[in-house]
């Protein structure tokens, strides 16, 4: 293989890791608090606001119910509004992190939801404030169940970037269907799903250390 | 210190309606133990949670150490909640924080620094006896050690008042008993007002000075425990205290027993001495005055507090009227006396 085409191959990489890391790290950002928002507002919660709960929970949906490669080209005018341009791993990185706030929120929310409801009442009784309870008490006890969560949303970013090459967004996905099914080249399209692999195991065990290391039960 | 005034509190509306407490009246003295006892499902946890407004209760005055509660902002709610601890039945530790910093917890809500925790939560350890297990996290400590962190936890903001919630419910009865020592104790040594839910009659006969019978949402008997121990004065009283002693007649007697009275036939009766019978030798007395044999099925004596109670299972032997005279003469001595039923004289 051509030297090259070697540098194609970890161009496209660092690419797919880019968008990856970009899209998770802001999803997280936006996400997590989204989440945490959808339980506590809940009815009977420590923040209850049946209203807004009900309203953040159908744009969640919403965002949760639209295909991605819909999704992509839809919110275009948004991403070009954003980032100057609507192709290359900056313009893709937004409909990716757009797909994944809503999904990370859900994620957390079922982390919460995990937690023994004694454990919010208890903090109560201790004169917590609701802020104190999300930062002292939900939080820790979940981030077992929310760093699952996150390795999930990765995993699955990594699969989406590759659909990201349908917009010109570049990273592995791209490289493997413009010259592995485009040019018939059969060693590149195994190669970028080998590494695709590779990248994903690495990313789930790495989630999984770091689960292990913050369970305590 | 709790005063509980005309406490009611409903969920749902309409044909749903659910009254889970009807016009409860409390108070609880400064440094008293004060149980309610019922059955699931009576509203003994809706009746807790009232008073440091877990619930808040739909009508009716909750007012701890000379606070209104239902009228304080929820800043100054938060304030006095750290002047009221509270135990779990499932104790409700952090999992994700030691033991150590099971108990900073409160303490950091309230914005201590950290030389002022160390300085708490030490004595804390010393007293629930886990200074060794400091750093060890929840799921490494049974039951027992669990509600000791729990307990030095609900203490370290320094409260008047401690609420236990079926605190022990979930222990073996030997943790129990530790457990309800080292409440006994807090009690005596700090001064602390605790008011604790149960359905287990030893929990209220091994700490509680006095305890409120809650069926239906509504407190039905309240009384001194030895008072009610010795007398409660309702069915559901008597139920808890019949199933609390298991003073049952042997089972074959209890075939052989017809309600009614029959010719050679004599009664079988279950006495109940409490206060100055119990060391009255009214039993061979009774053989003396009224000239009937006394034979003794089953018997116990248990102490209550200061109060000693006494059951007694027996057959009265004698004449029809003699037994009669018999039972006379023990009522006339304040002692229960229920008719259990008649046994055929065995051949």
């Amino acid at each position: 293989m051509s030297s090259a085409m070697l540098d194609l191959i970890l161009q496209a990489t660092l690419d797919t890791l880019y968008m990856v890391a970009i899209s998770g790290v802001i999803s997280t950002l936006l996400g997590v608090p989204l989440g945490v928002m959808l339980y506590v507002t809940r009815p009977r919660q420590i923040l209850a606001m049946p209203v807004l709960n009900q309203v953040l929970s159908i744009v969640t949906n919403i965002g949760r119910s639209i295909p991605f490669i819909i999704l992509m080209v839809a919110i275009i005018p948004f991403t070009r509004m954003l980032v100057g341009t609507s192709i290359g791993i900056n313009a893709a990185s937004v409909p990716l992190t757009i797909a994944a706030i809503p999904f990370v929120a859900r994620l957390v929310e079922g982390a919460l939801n995990e937690l023994s409801p004694g454990l919010v009442e208890a903090a109560q009784s201790m004169g917590a404030t609701p802020w104190q309870i999300v930062r002292k008490v939900l939080l820790p006890e979940a981030r077992g169940g929310i760093i699952t969560g996150l390795t999930i949303t990765v995993v699955t970013l990594v699969s989406y970037s590759a659909m990201a090459g349908a917009v010109g967004g570049g990273g592995l996905g791209d490289l493997g269907i413009r010259y592995g099914y485009n040019r018939f080249n059969p060693t590149i399209m195994v190669i970028t799903v080998v590494i695709l692999v590779v990248m994903v195991q690495g990313f789930q065990s790495l989630g999984d250390y770091l689960v292990r290391k913050s369970d305590r039960k | 210190m709790i005063y509980l005034e005309n406490i009611s509190k409903t969920y749902g509306a309409g044909a749903n309606t659910v009254h889970a407490l009807q016009n409860v009246n409390l108070h609880i003295p400064q440094g008293r133990i004060h149980g309610v006892i019922g059955l699931s499902g009576a509203g003994k946890s809706t009746l807790i949670r009232c008073v440091n407004l877990l619930e808040r209760p739909s009508t009716g005055k909750v007012s701890v150490d000379g606070q209104d509660m239902t009228a304080l902002s929820p800043q100054a709610l938060n304030k006095a909640r750290h002047r009221i601890g509270m135990i779990f039945q499932h104790f409700n530790l952090l999992t994700t924080r030691t033991v150590f910093d099971n108990i900073a917890l409160p303490l950091e809500l309230m914005g201590e620094t950290r030389s002022t925790i160390r300085q708490r939560v030490e004595p804390l350890l010393e007293l629930v006896g886990l200074v060794d297990k400091a750093n060890q996290y929840p799921a490494q400590l049974s039951g027992g050690q669990k509600q000791r962190v729990a307990i030095a936890r609900a203490l370290a903001s320094k409260p008047n008042v401690l609420l236990c919630d079926e605190a022990t419910s979930a222990l073996d009865p030997q943790t129990t008993g530790s457990i309800l020592e080292l409440l006994r104790d807090i009690n005596k040594k700090l001064g602390l007002t605790i008011l604790l839910i149960t359905h287990e009659m030893d929990v209220v006969k091994s700490i509680c000075h006095r305890v409120s019978l809650i069926s239906d949402g509504e407190l039905v008997e309240d009384a001194e425990v030895g008072d009610f121990f010795t007398a409660p004065r309702t069915q559901l009283g008597r139920e808890f205290l019949n199933d609390f002693l298991q003073l049952e007649p042997p089972k074959e007697l209890i075939e052989r027993l017809s309600p009614d009275a029959g010719t050679n036939t004599h009664p079988v009766v279950r006495l109940t001495f409490s206060g100055d019978a119990v060391s009255t030798p009214l039993i061979s007395k009774l053989a003396r005055e009224c000239e009937v044999d006394v034979s003794i099925l089953q018997a116990k004596v248990e102490s209550i507090q200061d109060r000693t109670l006494g059951l007694m299972i027996a057959e009265l032997l004698g004449t029809p009227q003699q037994t009669r005279d018999a039972m006379a003469y023990l009522e006339s001595h304040q002692l229960q006396i229920e008719v259990l039923g008649h046994v055929q004289r065995n051949a």
